[in-house]
């Protein structure tokens, strides 16, 4: 079984995030990278997947710079057997959008052979949520999105995702996509074996085939700024004036 | 014809029990304002046959798309889209509005790669502008703030909760009742994914993200059972309870409850953070709430630099005081 993980190296969620100068990405100062910590849980879950399955393989796929080789880097020494770079000359991302990334993905994934394409729900930077989805339509292939468990039965795959507040239990045969959610499991760290290993391996470098963007980011900003916090004072007989302040200040209660 | 008044605008209405979710009828109230600004009609979709006469009440909408096939009484992606794209042909519609939760985000990529286009997801402006759309969305959380313009349209929009008023507290009823448009019967069999089963366990009553109120806990609250402090001040005030990622990676509360760059990004009109110190990528997932209230034991607690009102004081004295002079008023 083929097992595909898109990847996206994205900022680390304590990384504090400015515009650059031009106000249309962030300053990458100061700020570490890493694979996005939710396609790290669909990672975590393919290869318990493959070596559970025999026969199978992860292949660790990541369109981006070539700075995205360091979590297809990071992706090898977790365990998956083989990485591919979509190579597209772009800064850190801002300006794909995510019907760019589901067809660059989709077109590079239509020439493979293809059983699942396991990637996180959303990626922690843009927050778009929907490249799975957007992926799984083009190529015309069943989706099972936000998964916290996933069992293979011998012939399909079958996922619990949680919709309007309940458990719903799905299956669907391969070929077919799914998306992680928290919870699902907790990834391993690299083993040191593991890092040597990737050391020794090549990342497949391919171009990316870009589509035209439908989105056009116009400027990026700081968020707005919070007035600054009032203290009420210590302890319970604080209460009083907090319950005075919600209901004619803040008007909340 | 003039492409302005081409725009027309299509709905999903999502419900739960046959009524309309708040974060759909935000979704609408964003149509409407988009179709007074100078976009076209509005319709909306609702396919559970249990909501369609909340849908139907709704006037002021040109059009409603149904169903009354029992396949849409539980979520399936594969109907839904292809009821969706249906609707959305036969009503020339431009623009897709759908509420940003799990379902949203799941029909919305469908969509949009059956369209053509992408997603401007989770947007929390939007405006009709040239004949295209302009949103603007926090990224990173909420980390920052970016503006996208569509290039062209079709356009396929994701609406956060609680960024819009309520459809129905300014809504306004039209003279006329909107068409009902039945969608062709869904082909079950060409379904491929099969969902087997539905269990309600541990079931909220309002999802984290439309919650008007969120009490949220932290580590300061010293272990799972003492959750029962926030679970009482949230029944007070009418609200629901979140965590921070300490506490739901410890396993004290589910993953569901977590807020955060990793978990849930939320805007009630008030937070109240109780013994949580604040990470940044937990700041990121809430500092957009209207009012927040801190209480924490630390006075450089960095959830007291983005809190509106702080308490400086131990949670198991501060909360209960609380619960107590609210059950009591």
């Amino acid at each position: 079984m083929k097992i595909w993980v898109p990847i996206k190296r994205v900022p680390d969620t304590t990384a504090r995030i400015r515009p650059d100068k031009s106000g249309k990405n962030i300053d990458p100062a100061d700020i570490k990278f890493v694979i996005n910590p939710y396609d790290e849980y669909a990672l975590e879950e393919s290869l318990v997947l493959r070596d559970k399955i025999p026969g199978s393989e992860v292949i660790a796929v990541s369109l981006g710079p070539a700075e995205a080789g360091t979590v297809l880097r990071q992706a090898l020494a977790m365990g998956a057997d083989r990485a591919v770079l979509l190579e597209a000359s772009l800064p850190i991302g801002l300006e794909i959008d995510n019907a760019q990334a589901g067809a660059a993905l989709a077109g590079y994934l239509q020439t493979q052979p293809v059983d699942l394409i396991f990637l996180g729900r959303i990626a922690v930077d843009l927050q778009s949520g929907v490249v799975g989805s957007w992926l799984a339509r083009q190529l015309g292939i069943p989706r099972i999105t936000e998964v916290i468990k996933v069992e293979w039965t011998g012939e399909r795959f079958r996922a619990q995702h949680l919709v309007r507040g309940q458990v719903e239990v799905v299956e669907a045969a391969p070929p077919l996509v799914l998306t992680a959610q928290k919870g699902l499991n907790e990834p391993r760290y690299p083993p040191l074996k593991g890092i040597l290993a990737a050391k020794k391996k090549t990342i497949e470098t391919v171009p990316a085939q870009m589509s035209e963007a439908a989105l056009e980011l116009v400027e990026i900003e700081p968020p707005p700024a919070r007035q600054p916090v009032k203290i009420l004072g210590h302890g319970p007989e604080a209460v009083p004036e907090l319950i005075r302040l919600l209901r004619t200040e803040a008007k909340v209660l | 014809m003039s492409p302005m008044n081409d725009a027309n605008i299509l709905v999903y209405l999502e419900s739960v029990e046959g009524q309309v979710r708040k974060a759909s009828r935000e979704a609408l109230a964003l149509a409407a304002a988009l179709s007074r600004s100078g976009c076209g009609k509005v319709a909306a979709a609702v396919l559970d046959p249990l909501a369609r006469e909340a849908a139907a009440a709704l006037r002021g909408l040109d059009q409603v798309y149904f169903s009354p096939h029992r396949l849409f009484q539980h979520y399936h992606n594969e109907a839904f889209e292809k009821a969706l794209l249906q609707a959305a042909e036969d009503f020339r519609a431009r623009i897709v509005i759908l509420a940003s939760n799990e379902i949203g985000r799941d029909l919305a990529g469908g969509l949009a790669a059956a369209l053509g286009t992408a997603v401007a997801a989770d947007v929390t402006q939007v405006s009709f502008e040239g004949g295209t759309v302009a949103v603007r969305r926090p990224i990173y959380a909420g980390k920052a703030m970016a503006a996208f313009r569509f290039r062209r349209l079709p356009a396929v929009i994701t609406v956060r909760p609680n960024a819009f008023a309520d459809v129905l507290a300014g809504w306004t009823p039209g003279a006329a009742a909107p068409a009902l448009v039945e969608l062709p019967e869904p082909a079950e069999a060409q379904l491929r994914a099969r969902v087997l089963e539905t269990t309600a366990a541990g079931r909220k009553k309002t999802d984290l993200t439309e919650a008007d109120i969120i009490v949220s806990g932290g580590r300061g609250l010293k272990g799972p059972e003492n959750f029962q402090i926030l679970e009482e001040l949230a029944d007070v005030l009418g609200g629901v309870v979140g965590a921070s990622r300490a506490v739901c990676d410890a396993g004290w509360r589910p993953h569901s409850d977590q807020v955060g760059q990793t978990g849930k990004t939320v805007s009630p009109k008030l937070y109240i953070a109780c013994g949580l110190s604040g990470a940044i990528q937990h700041l990121a997932g809430m500092s957009s709430s209207k009012c927040i209230v801190a209480i924490n034991k630390d006075p450089n607690a960095p959830i007291l630099q983005v809190a509106t009102y702080g308490i400086v004081g131990d949670l198991f004295e501060v909360v209960p005081a609380l619960t107590q002079k609210l059950g009591t008023e």
